[in-house]
């Protein structure tokens, strides 16, 4: 990660972590100051969410991207905001611990997220604090189950060779 | 002059016979003919899932006109439609969907699985998709193809009216109890009145 | 830049929680709102209010949409768009495949524009990787995208068309759009699904005689657009059945997450393409289309012209495609060429490692989006520094702008609905993925 270059943002009163990969910033803030960092985000200008979603690191072999003073957990939330003005992107992740997976909804900032936190619910297993619908939106609601938990395999049946009986 | 709607002027069949007609026509058994009628005219149900329903509803448009085959009307509802051309992928959740919408058909129906992902799921061999159609409904014909092309499924449709037109007029009846569904072992022929008791003269 | 100025007020119709236009509630308390539709504080029957089910399966909700409709006689109250029929899982399958078969996932999705999955995806992987693409290559993945914008957006006139009972509109669109798939064909071999935009360029060089082609697309359509308005246009029964239904604001936009001709529509200007340049497009020139009320209406418009500009970026593109590779020759992701596969083993090996296992991709994050005919179409991709993409996570803009249908339908009579969800596109495989 020759590329990354760590500094630490300071962002109303808890600091923030923050890094520059490909020329796109990341944010780290903790879950407790995961809603103020967005809040003030947004009253920078950060006009609107283009994507939310999690990523599970159950399995991932290193952690090397990470800036110092992170700790790194199971689930990772990445919300991904847009600042039309300065034509600026920024992405924060956020970690989530596996006996604990929620986090507050960002429904009340920015309610485009309400889908995605949907699906991210469904599909991982994170709840939302404070979401209007939490509910499975992807899957049927009788369910049961996190598929896209790295721990849930592929779902995968073997294919045999199926004929159609001769009656037909 | 006698005229019949359809044959015309019949007067001359008392002299000559069928000759006599002034229109011909065919004979041939009912068979044939209800298998043809239903061949010539199988409407689909719009039943497009994913991709493949993009080239279905090309090949129904103007270049590939699939109103050639008397098919061009998609029916929206399953009541009137004799043919479910399953194209795209078909979810878990969208399963039972399919079998309502298949039991909600008519008999006699016919069901074509489009492409790969309604024949056998595809590349997507996962948690999501039912790996193959045919387990939710009987398959007639299998369309091959990612996205089969319209001349695949035109030849799919070909194949559907070749096997109408040799295959069994009843072919579900005694399977599903379906069709008409009447057995006449189902309804002994009623007893015979008891005779009336003769009055003592 | 913005043409609109956002006042922060006006979308707070869309950010309440109870008494907005969402219906808030799971099919089973919806089916118990039918069963008991009175009220329970005067035990009145409220006759007329009832839930609509819409769909799953239903000739104008674009595939496997469903709706449920809270109805007031006529009137559609609240309203949830239920989704999931089509839920591919395509973000497990992703983690399975390599980088190199990646594409053929991704182009599954949105099945209308196609190409524009496989150019993210391919942008994203190109990141990671830190490979540049040869000029060459840029311009042909250009080119294709543009073409297929007009296909897509020629598919949205046809089905706009036919869900406002202009059926002829359906026959027409489909003819244009068949032309244009005929190019594909010829380049990619493949009418749709095409797998022909993949990292480190694209698939196979553009046919003999390609300008010929593209020309002969450039001299049939506009004519046919021209025809587009005087048929759909100037007609007044569409025109009464589109103008002012379905109305949204900027502010309101941006706040569900909508982008696209739906963001444009209401007249806030912004175009990934010029605002965010990505492949070559800083290099062509384009109007980037705005509407001025965000009706119905002016979604229909917003796309017609988009072909227009796009026809005029594909015209230019003829004279400005510069000669060279059409993918990179970094041999860490290009296969050695065919001729010295029969030479050399090592070429073989190397043709065979590609193939089998893959390369390997650096550990890393990346967000990479680009203008889809739909809006802004991103992925999210992280990498182990394996041979699969750890986690790919594709942000379809369908699934965002799908948000604002009930707000669209608030208040508007059931038939509106329909001309409000076709003006929305939304592609079913993109929002199940
Ligand atoms: S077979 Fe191919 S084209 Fe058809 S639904 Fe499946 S992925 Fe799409």
């Amino acid at each position: 990660m020759s590329e990354t270059d760590v500094a630490t943002e300071a962002h109303e009163d808890a600091p923030v972590a923050s890094t520059a990969l490909f020329g796109q910033a990341v944010l780290y803030p903790d879950r407790g100051a995961y809603l103020a960092t967005v809040e003030s985000l947004r009253d920078e200008g950060y006009c609107t969410a283009t994507d939310l979603t999690v990523v599970d690191y159950l399995t991932h072999p290193g952690r090397s991207g990470l800036p110092g003073g992170v700790q790194p957990e199971r689930f990772e939330v990445v919300v991904g905001l847009f600042d039309h003005a300065r034509r600026e992107r920024v992405r924060l992740r956020i970690q989530v611990p596996a006996d604990d997976p929620t986090v507050p909804s960002l429904f009340d900032l920015f309610p485009g997220t309400e889908a995605m936190e949907r699906e991210a619910w469904d599909l991982f297993g994170v709840s939302f604090e404070g979401h209007p619908d939490h509910s499975r939106i992807l899957l049927p609601e009788d369910w049961v189950g996190h598929p896209l938990r790295k721990d849930e395999g592929i779902g995968a049946i073997p294919v045999q060779f199926k004929s159609a009986s001769d009656r037909r | 002059m006698a005229r019949v709607p359809i044959l015309g002027d019949i007067s001359g069949v008392l002299d000559e016979g069928l000759e006599g007609l002034e229109h011909n026509f065919v004979t041939a058994r009912i068979e044939d003919l209800v298998k043809w009628s239903r061949a010539r005219s199988c409407w689909p149900a719009t039943f497009g899932l994913a991709c493949c329903a993009i080239e279905m509803m090309a090949t129904g448009a103007a270049h590939y006109d699939l109103a050639r085959y008397g098919m061009e009307v998609f029916r929206a509802s399953p009541r009137q439609a004799d043919l479910m051309i399953v194209a795209g992928r078909v979810s878990q959740k969208m399963a039972p969907v399919l079998r309502q919408i298949y039991d909600q058909m008519m008999e006699p129906k016919w069901v074509i699985s489009m492409g790969v992902c309604a024949s056998s799921g595809g590349m997507f061999n996962n948690y999501a998709i039912v790996q193959g159609v045919d387990q939710v409904v009987p398959v007639d014909i299998y369309a091959p193809g990612c996205p089969p092309g319209p001349e695949t499924l035109m030849h799919a449709i070909l194949t559907l009216h070749d096997k109408i037109l040799t295959g069994e007029l009843t072919s579900r009846r005694e399977q599903t109890g379906a069709g008409a569904g009447f057995d006449l072992a189902d309804f002994p022929a009623p007893e015979p009145p008891a005779p009336e008791p003769e009055e003592a003269p | 830049m913005a043409a609109v100025r956002l006042d922060l007020g006006d979308d707070e119709r869309v950010r309440r929680r109870d008494g907005s236009a969402v219906l808030r509630m799971t099919e089973v308390e919806a089916a118990d709102l039918v069963l008991d539709p009175s009220d329970p504080v005067t035990g009145e029957r409220a006759d007329e209010r009832m839930i609509l089910n819409m769909g799953p399966a239903h000739p104008s909700t674009h595939g496997v949409l469903r709706l449920l409709l809270e109805m007031e006689g006529e009137t559609v109250l609240r309203s949830k768009p239920i989704i999931g029929y089509l839920h591919t899982g395509m973000e497990k399958t992703g983690e399975n495949l390599t980088f190199l078969q990646g594409p053929t996932n991704v182009t599954r999705m949105d099945y209308a524009s196609p190409l524009f999955s496989e150019l993210v995806f391919a942008l994203a992987t190109e990141q990671l990787l830190g490979i540049e693409v040869p000029e060459r290559a840029t311009w042909i993945r250009m080119l294709m995208c543009e073409l297929n914008r007009v296909a897509s957006h020629l598919l949205f006139q046809a089905t706009n068309g036919m869900d406002l009972g202009a059926v002829s509109m359906m026959i027409y669109g489909w003819r244009e759009r068949e032309e244009v798939l005929r190019f594909f064909e010829k380049v990619t071999g493949l009418r749709m699904n095409h797998n022909y935009i993949r990292p480190g360029g694209v698939a196979a060089d553009l046919s003999d005689g390609w300008q010929d082609d593209v020309r002969h697309l450039l001299d049939i359509i506009p004519p046919r657009l021209d025809e587009y308005e005087v048929l759909l246009n100037d007609q007044p029964i569409f025109r009464a059945r589109l103008q002012g239904v379905g109305v949204l604001a900027p502010a309101e936009a941006l706040a569900l997450s909508a982008t696209g001709p739906i963001l444009r529509a209401t007249g806030y200007d912004w175009d990934l393409r010029r605002d965010e340049p990505y492949l070559a497009y800083d290099r062509v020139d384009f109007d980037v289309v705005v509407g001025t009320c965000g009706d119905a209406f002016d979604r229909f418009a917003v796309r017609l012209e988009e072909i227009r500009q796009s026809l005029h970026i594909v015209e230019q593109i003829l004279d400005l495609l510069p000669d060279g590779d059409y993918r990179t020759q970094d041999k860490k992701v290009t296969p050695p060429p065919r001729a010295r596969i029969d030479e050399s083993m090592e070429a073989l090996i190397h043709h065979f490692k590609i193939f089998t296992e893959g390369f390997h991709v650096p550990e890393g994050e990346v967000y990479a989006a680009v203008e889809s005919p739909r809006g802004e179409l991103g992925c999210y991709l992280v990498s182990d520094g394996g041979p699969k993409p750890y986690r790919m996570h594709i942000r379809g803009p369908s699934f965002a702008n799908l948000q604002t249908l009930p707000h669209l339908m608030h208040g508007r009579l059931v038939a509106d609905a329909v001309a409000v969800i076709s003006s929305v596109d939304p592609i079913m495989g993109e929002v199940d993925r």
